[in-house]
């Protein structure tokens, strides 16, 4: 996975935490950098294509490891 | 890109109804909708300070029940005293455990993200409802101030 500047744990959260959380961390950094994100809710993956989509950062990459779900977001 | 925007009316005031508005607008704020909430009639039981909130088993056979008591329960049992108790009770547990947020902070969000609340003043009156019991900063307003808002949104519903 490639690098990122800041973690977002959302493990254990169920929807729509996991998206207003990210929302929250997003707001704090500069445009350009990239958040990490973990999850374990199965909607996140549909949501955070969705949440990408309409706010315009960028989901550079989206995958499972071990069970939990992980999201790379620029943000724009 | 102009700012969309989203207007609920949300009109229920048990726990299981409160969700649906808080978790809709403080998703659509997350992501850049402009969002009003018109609480009338049962729904202002949502903007006190002091959340107290039931479910209620009672005339509601689409509830699941633990230990698939809907399956042999007889809906009249449901109307017993402590019945509305321990389901609130068992609901309130169980959404604890899988991680759903409490109203409390999905209320909380949606005022960080600017969600405006506006309470029906009229139904207010009506149920001498005191204003000192609700949380600060809901607007007092009647059904001309919701369309003022409702009639230039892109999605309006009604919960």
């Amino acid at each position: 996975m490639a690098d990122f500047d800041e973690e977002l744990d959302a493990s254990g959260l169920n929807c729509p935490l996991p998206i207003l959380r990210a929302k929250k961390a997003l707001a704090g950094m500069d445009s350009g950098k990239v958040l990490r994100i973990v999850a374990t809710d199965p909607g996140s993956v549909k949501d955070f294509e969705a949440f990408a989509k309409q706010t315009g950062n960028e989901l550079m990459e989206s995958g499972e490891e071990g069970g939990k779900f992980t999201f790379l977001i620029k943000k724009a | 890109m102009e700012e969309k925007k989203l207007a609920i009316i949300a009109t229920k005031g048990t726990l299981d109804w409160a969700y649906p508005p808080f978790i809709l607008a403080s998703t659509a704020a997350a992501l850049g909708y402009e969002v009003e909430i018109f609480f009338t009639f049962y729904g202002l039981q949502l903007l006190k300070k002091n959340l107290d909130l039931k479910v209620s088993p009672l005339g509601n056979p689409g509830m699941p029940m633990p230990m698939g008591m809907d399956k042999w329960f007889p809906t009249l049992f449901t109307a017993l005293p402590g019945m509305e108790a321990m389901m609130t009770s068992m609901m309130k547990k169980k959404m604890a455990s899988k991680g759903v947020a409490s109203l409390e902070e999905l209320r909380e969000l949606c005022q960080e993200a600017d969600v405006k609340l506006i309470a029906c003043q009229m139904t207010v009156d009506l149920f001498e409802m005191d204003t000192a019991e609700f949380i600060d900063g809901v607007e007092y307003a009647g059904a001309a101030r919701f369309f003022e808002f409702a009639g230039e949104s892109d999605i309006c519903m009604y919960i």
